[in-house]
């Protein structure tokens, strides 16, 4: 996926002008929150479990080669091929060569953010071998030839008219907009695929060290018509994926479908172990599971390890209100929301990710709702030093911050332009007492008037304030000559 | 019991009178109260900014400031989040300094938590009759988890406290993102404005002045002049 998160600023304005993406978005925010917030309820030590999982999470990066070698060794054994990519399009050349080396002509895809990192889809047909997305979310979004904007509902922000004109058209059937017939056509057209596909390509939620398994969860049954049908089954995911044993997983689904979308249990949990064996009805003849890096071992050992421990609940995104105004699409790359944020200007680069570490208040409501507990916000601050260190922020932004530690290291300075900023801030206030346009500040007013000061700064009414409890003898010694003053 | 009042620069700058309430909530609880003058700025602004040299600068700025005091007090979650959180656990996190910014940590409150976990305050001063609805802010919630406490001074001073929809929800200000990105930053205001009303409540009150200015600047462009928007320090100290 091309990397347009440099124009996050002008395409979110956008989308908050854009009335049936802001209906959307109100109604799937409804949806994620709510049932989210039932869902954890139900369970009585669910702190206890995010803390356990956040645990077994860092122990497992902390580990990660070891970990990565005994999975490599277990799913070996049980008969697949394991494939290390460094990069995204050594990811892509390894599937396709795969694919050509078998005569693959069709491949059933189930959802994986990773084949959309690395533009899977886009490297599959210009080798000339079709792709057809499973997911019905993904199946949607490829006939709109859309990205996702969701990393759990990559359709979101269709709605379900949007969606009946798509069918219509590549389905040839009379327009509907009721959900259940909608989801008919998509299964009738999607079994002929899935029981012709040369090859299925699945994502993974996680891998298992311990049994070599990769795992799938969703809720549509898709993920198991891809790994199991064809001949040739191929999984790709990141190396972070890896986790120890079983029962690690057994935690980490306790916490992934109800942060995701307050769900008790996904519909379907797919281990795939290896190849078709001896007596087995079912199941691949090939398994080839491609571990991709493409930036992630950029995250390892750095202060911002952290990271890593995502299990791409979707959480933080639902919960943010800058995702929940603007949706998927304005973060211009795979990954949108806090998670997006934090992983874009790595995966890319910081240059290239423009202002997508400043896409936040610091709320901190994607850190509360994090199943895995990552400091998202304290990680973009760090992003934020970055671009502030190398000079990455606008000229005027830097300045200004500079000019006002300037000032505010000066007390006597600061005191000074705090009076003569808050009488003339107060001026412009006028007899409605707000500001309506400022310089410097049209972001705010733009939308907003700025209230206007009282006129006269705390520290020159206190001063004169005339009965002054303790008075004079309360003020810090330090009057005029702070700490900072005289430094450069 | 000395306590030093952080005033805040928004305070300071904007709304004086938010300063003299808490020093009125403070002085008539029996508090010594001082005011070094030379204070300006926690440094969130820079820290937030990624000027993380300069946010440092600044923390030690106000460790000396405030090192002679029993207690630091601040009408705002989101500079009192800055030193609690911020200081020792971040910017000083395994340097020298650590131990002494995790002791003024220990020593900073922000008001509602003062007023009520150590002053125990049992009545304030002011009164207030009518309907107030509360805005969570989120640095004092969510990193402090100031959340009952200016309802139950609120609630003291008479006021009936009205429960908006998503008063824990982000109204959008988060410093420096009303500025850098303002057109989320603004709507973000807009759905705060629209639960304000919907809550029937002609008052809203807060507890940190970006956010009640942000609140208050999009009620006023949108031609609403009748709703009054104040810290809760305005309330119970009886200015309002």
């Amino acid at each position: 996926m091309q990397v347009q998160s440099m124009f996050f600023k002008r395409t979110s304005s956008m989308k908050l002008d854009d009335p049936v993406l802001q209906r959307n978005m109100k109604h799937a925010k409804g949806k994620f929150v709510d049932l989210r917030a039932k869902a954890i309820v139900e369970i009585d030590n669910w702190e206890d479990i995010r803390t356990h999982a956040a645990a077994l999470r860092d122990r497992t990066l902390a580990n990660l080669d070891a970990y990565l070698v005994e999975f490599e060794r277990n799913a070996t054994r049980r008969g697949a091929q394991v494939h290390w990519a460094e990069t995204a399009e050594a990811a892509c050349d390894i599937l396709v060569e795969i694919a050509r080396a078998n005569g693959v002509k069709k491949v059933t895809k189930s959802k994986s953010m990773v084949s959309e990192e690395v533009n899977l889809n886009e490297r599959m047909e210009a080798a000339g071998i079709r792709i057809i997305e499973t997911d019905l979310g993904e199946y949607i979004l490829q006939l709109a030839n859309e990205p996702p904007s969701h990393i759990v509902a990559p359709a979101v922000h269709k709605s379900k008219e949007e969606v009946a004109d798509l069918f219509t058209v590549a389905h040839g059937r009379s327009r509907t907009v009721e959900i259940p017939e909608l989801t008919l056509e998509a299964r009738l057209a999607l079994r002929d695929h899935f029981l012709t596909a040369d090859m299925g390509i699945s994502g993974a939620n996680f891998v298992i060290a311990e049994t070599g398994t990769t795992l799938t969860v969703t809720n549509e049954g898709n993920a198991d018509m891809v790994t199991t049908v064809p001949k040739i089954h191929c999984v790709i995911t990141g190396i972070e994926k890896v986790i120890p044993t079983l029962e690690d997983f057994a935690t980490l689904i306790r916490l992934l479908p109800r942060s995701a979308i307050g769900q008790t249990i996904a519909n379907y949990l797919t281990l795939t172990t290896g190849v078709k064996g001896p007596g087995d009805s079912d199941g691949p003849e090939q398994m080839h599971i491609v571990l991709v890096d493409a930036g992630r071992t950029r995250f390892v050992g750095s202060d911002m390890q952290e990271m890593l421990r995502c299990i791409r609940c979707g959480a933080c995104m639902n919960h943010c209100p800058v995702y929940q105004n603007i949706g998927g699409h304005a973060y211009g790359w795979v990954y949108p929301g806090p998670m997006g944020s934090v992983l874009t200007p790595v995966y890319v680069g910081i240059e290239n990710a423009g202002d997508l570490p400043n896409a936040s208040t610091f709320c901190g409501e994607c850190q509360v709702v994090c199943p895995v507990k990552i400091p998202l916000p304290d990680l973009m601050r760090k992003l934020r030093e970055r671009q502030f260190d190398n000079a990455l922020r606008p000229w005027g932004e830097r300045m200004a911050i500079r000019a006002w530690s300037f000032a505010v290291q000066r007390p006597k300075l600061y005191a000074a332009l705090a009076a003569v900023g808050s009488r003339v801030a107060a001026w412009m206030g006028g007899k409605d007492r707000v500001i309506h346009w400022m310089p410097g500040a049209d972001g705010w007013t733009r939308g907003r008037d700025m209230p206007a000061p009282e006129g006269k700064t705390f520290r020159e009414l206190y001063r004169s304030r005339p009965s002054a409890k303790g008075g004079g003898a309360a003020i810090s010694p330090s009057l005029g000559r702070g700490q900072g003053e005289g430094q450069p | 019991m000395k306590v030093g009042l952080f005033v805040t620069c928004l305070v300071d700058l904007v709304r004086p009178r938010v300063g003299f309430a808490t020093l009125r909530l403070l002085e008539s609880a029996g508090c010594e109260v001082v005011v070094p003058e030379a204070q300006t700025c926690c440094g969130q602004p820079g820290y937030n900014s990624g000027a993380r040299e300069i946010a440092k600068s600044l923390a030690l700025k106000v460790l000396a400031e405030f090192r002679d005091c029993d207690y630091v007090v601040a009408p705002s979650g989101s500079c009192s989040g800055q030193v609690k959180r911020h200081y020792a656990g971040d910017l000083f996190r395994g340097a020298p300094e650590e131990a002494e910014f995790a002791k003024l940590a220990a020593k900073w409150y922000e008001l509602s938590e003062f007023l009520v976990d150590v002053l125990k305050v049992r009545q304030v001063p002011g009164r207030f009759e009518g309907a107030v609805t509360y805005h969570d802010s989120c640095s004092g919630l969510r990193e402090l988890g100031v959340k009952q406490g200016p309802r139950a001074l609120l609630r003291q001073a008479g006021a009936t406290v009205t429960e908006m929809a998503e008063c824990e929800k982000c109204c959008g200000f988060g410093g420096t993102f009303s500025v850098k990105l303002g057109d989320i930053s603004t709507r973000m205001a807009e759905n705060k404005c629209v639960n304000i009303h919907a809550s029937g409540a002609r008052v809203v009150a807060g507890g940190d002045l970006g956010c009640l200015m942000n609140i208050e600047g999009r009620l006023r462009r949108e031609g609403d002049t009748e709703t009054r928007v104040m810290h809760f320090a305005e309330i119970i100290a009886g200015e309002a």
